[in-house]
């Protein structure tokens, strides 16, 4: 009896565990992602920040991803790509880089993570071998202090919170979740700008991004745009 | 100053022996390895395996039909279940794969019963969607459901279920998706977890290969898998469990081996081995369980031991007379004004030549770094070994004077190490990380003592008592910390 009722107790558990993921084939990008709603957005319930404004990939062949040391993403992500990297103005959304004719696409993430491989596959004649660029504002009604952003991403990525360095994430990287933390630093009341490049060779390419307080809590006090 | 490369060689050679398996262990994405009629098996990428009599010396021999990747293997009944996949992995061009199955009664290629069955589908991938079916890795849940895990970087790591009858995949069963970012899946279970590990890092890159293996565990079979922070492997989650050595690199494709209670062992590769021109090897460690965790343990290196029982901590010692040191007792309620200096150990020199020329037996006693406490714990080369391990040799530090089991599964040491049986001795780091200690003879006794469960092994018949008895991991009496000096 106390064995029947044990094995019950894992099968409840397990039922209720079980958010199931089942597989799905498809690779449309709505499954991913889809354009930018009206009005702000809202972090998800565990921070996770999905509002961002994301230009076509930039051709950057690389056969593998093991030469992303750090001097070269500082050196690659430091060259200019476009007018106004990293600067407080973001791009308008469907507004093309002069040279390049690339395109920026405001989007909302429908997963915790930003599938940028799948936003290539989609929309973008490559997607192996090139960078992304993406960018989005957090808008605060109070300062918000001694916060942190963490990150992951695959493969390297940068980081840049109103317009400081927060992050360097080099090598050959898989995405993991709260993957590096920036130092300690404050959002500021109003606008705060954070831009991110990803520089990824062969294989799927996504980051993450959130704001954890001291306490190691979400940050969601804030809203989400993209202008 | 040939003398001197000579001594080089053999050093290198001695250092093979403690940390990576010998003979010719090459292989890349090593399945589980498998005992088949007194043999062990892996089967790895390509279609070839490797074949090892004792566990210790691998050579090629395996025959896997299909070729192509990462395989894995489970006995089920009488038979053995063989997965593997027919493409993926970009290797032809995209990730439209296949994971197939197929039987054989035996790993035997000499075997007249050896044959594979047709292979069946059991799960596949098109070229473009978010995974990619390879790297089977199978698991048997206590209910006798069979499962198997399988993807790679590009996607999801999938789990689907099968008819454990068939091999295929049971009707109505539908691919789950329960990680990311991993390759070489395999999954285990232990006390009500199931433990799912991945490997992490770059594949397939020689010495510069970060391949790292992870794990997350659920106390369901589909997940969600939570590494120790709380993480699901789905957001990337996973908890090193073993990375890089020192001159080992690229550990991937996990494999458990449960030899009895106590005594785990996992299967790997390193994807470069610089003590074999850098060559991708097949690698054998303990595997530790801490506070729910699964642990690599580290391969005995050979070194200088002081050998400490569990029952209360005392030291395995020479049965000689105890020997004061000088200075004896510097009186502690008398002023000294003079600068504390240094003192000398007790050494060999000033008490061997009070010990008995012939046979002396053993004992245990409170450890006092005296040269009767102290241990040398060598690898034997030549001298075979068992799964994981080589046999070593456990000498008297700085003689010949070796640890030997003798009739009526007696301990006493003889003046110098011979080689025989009796004489060589399989350590093994059991899963809560203290060792357990087996001659590999005992003279009087039929046959090797080279069981695992039943296996006699060095006990405390008291606190100061050493002998042999049955090796029991529910009992302290049966294990030993070693620890170098």
């Amino acid at each position: 009896m106390k064995r029947l009722t044990l094995i019950l107790a894992a099968v409840l558990l397990c039922a209720g565990l079980s958010a199931q993921s089942w597989s799905d084939s498809s690779t449309d990008l709505h499954k991913y992602m889809v354009p930018a709603a009206p009005g702000a957005a809202s972090p998800d319930r565990d921070g996770f920040i999905g509002r961002w404004l994301l230009l076509d990939p930039i051709s950057k062949p690389n056969r593998t991803n093991t030469v992303f040391t750090d001097s070269y993403i500082r050196e690659t992500f430091g060259q200019t790509y476009f007018k106004g990297q990293l600067g407080d103005v973001l791009p308008k959304d469907g507004s093309k880089v002069k040279k390049t004719k690339l395109r920026w696409h405001a989007m909302d993430s429908k997963l915790f993570n930003v599938k940028l491989f799948r936003f290539a596959t989609n929309l973008a004649p490559e997607h192996y071998g090139v960078i992304f660029w993406a960018a989005t504002v957090i808008n605060c009604e109070e300062e918000i202090p001694d916060v942190r952003l963490f990150a992951g991403s695959n493969s390297a990525s940068m980081w840049w919170v109103n317009g400081e360095e927060a992050l360097i994430m080099s090598g050959d990287r898989r995405m993991v979740m709260d993957d590096c933390a920036s130092e300690r630093l404050t959002l500021r009341k109003g606008r705060n700008v954070i831009w991110c490049a990803v520089i990824n060779g062969p294989g799927m390419s996504d980051f993450c991004a959130r704001f954890l307080d001291r306490g190691g809590n979400p940050v969601r006090n804030f809203t989400i745009t993209v202008q | 100053m040939k003398k001197i490369l000579s001594i080089a060689v053999f050093l290198v050679l001695a250092g093979l022996n403690a940390l990576a398996q010998v003979g010719e262990p090459y292989i890349h994405d090593p399945s589980t390895i498998t005992e088949c009629d007194g043999k062990y098996y892996t089967f790895g990428t390509g279609a070839g395996g490797l074949i090892s009599a004792d566990g210790w010396v691998w050579e090629s021999g395996a025959v896997r039909h299909g070729g192509c990747a990462a395989p894995d293997v489970i006995k089920i009944g009488d038979r053995y279940l063989v997965g593997y996949t027919t493409s993926g992995g970009g290797l032809g061009g995209n990730h439209d794969s296949r994971v197939v199955t197929m039987w054989n009664r035996t790993l035997d290629p000499t075997s007249p019963d050896f044959a594979y069955t047709e292979p069946v589908e059991v799960a596949r991938s098109e070229p473009d969607e978010d995974c990619d079916a390879i790297d089977i890795g199978f698991i048997m849940t206590p209910d006798g459901r069979l499962f198997c895990t399988y993807g790679t970087y590009f996607g999801n790591i999938r789990i689907i279920e099968l008819d454990p009858a068939t091999g295929g995949r049971l009707p109505g069963s539908r691919p789950a998706d329960i990680a990311i970012d991993c390759e070489a899946t395999k999954m285990i279970y232990r006390d009500g977890w199931y433990y799912l590990m991945g490997t992490h890092g770059t594949c397939c890159d020689g010495v510069n290969s970060t391949y790292n293996i992870v794990v997350g565990r659920s106390r369901c079979v589909t997940g969600p898998f939570l590494d120790n922070m709380g993480r699901d492997m789905l957001r990337g989650g996973g908890r090193m469990l073993i990375a890089a050595e020192e001159r080992r690199f690229g550990a991937g494709h996990f494999g458990q081996i449960i030899e009895c209670e106590g005594v785990e062992k996992m299967s790997l590769h390193f994807e470069s081995d610089l003590d074999r021109s850098g060559r991708s090897v097949l690698a054998i460690r303990p595997l530790l369980w801490r506070d729910g965790w699964p642990e690599a343990g580290e391969p005995l290196q050979d070194g200088n031991y002081k050998i400490l029982s569990r029952r209360r901590g005392y030291a395995l010692e020479l049965t000689v007379d105890f020997v004061r040191s000088d200075p004896g007792m510097m009186p502690f309620w008398i002023r000294q004004d003079e600068p504390a200096v240094a003192l000398g150990a007790q050494k060999l020199e000033d008490v061997i030549g009070g010990w008995p020329s012939g046979e002396i037996p053993v004992r245990l006693s409170d450890y006092m770094a005296r040269p009767h406490q102290k241990w040398t714990i060598e690898a034997v080369p030549g001298a075979g070994g068992y799964l994981g391990g080589p046999y070593f040799r456990i000498v008297t530090e700085g003689t010949g004077r070796a640890l030997a089991a003798a009739p009526g599964a007696r301990l006493e040491t003889v003046p110098e190490f011979t080689g025989a049986d009796r004489e060589l001795w399989r350590i093994e780091q059991l899963v809560d990380g203290t060792y357990r200690i087996l001659p590999k003879e005992i003279p009087g006794q039929a046959g090797n003592n080279d069981a695992c469960a039943g296996a006699m092994c060095l006990i405390s018949v008291a606190d100061s008592t050493p002998g042999l008895g049955v090796f029991d991991f529910n009992s302290d009496n049966c294990k030993w910390d070693l620890k170098r000096h």
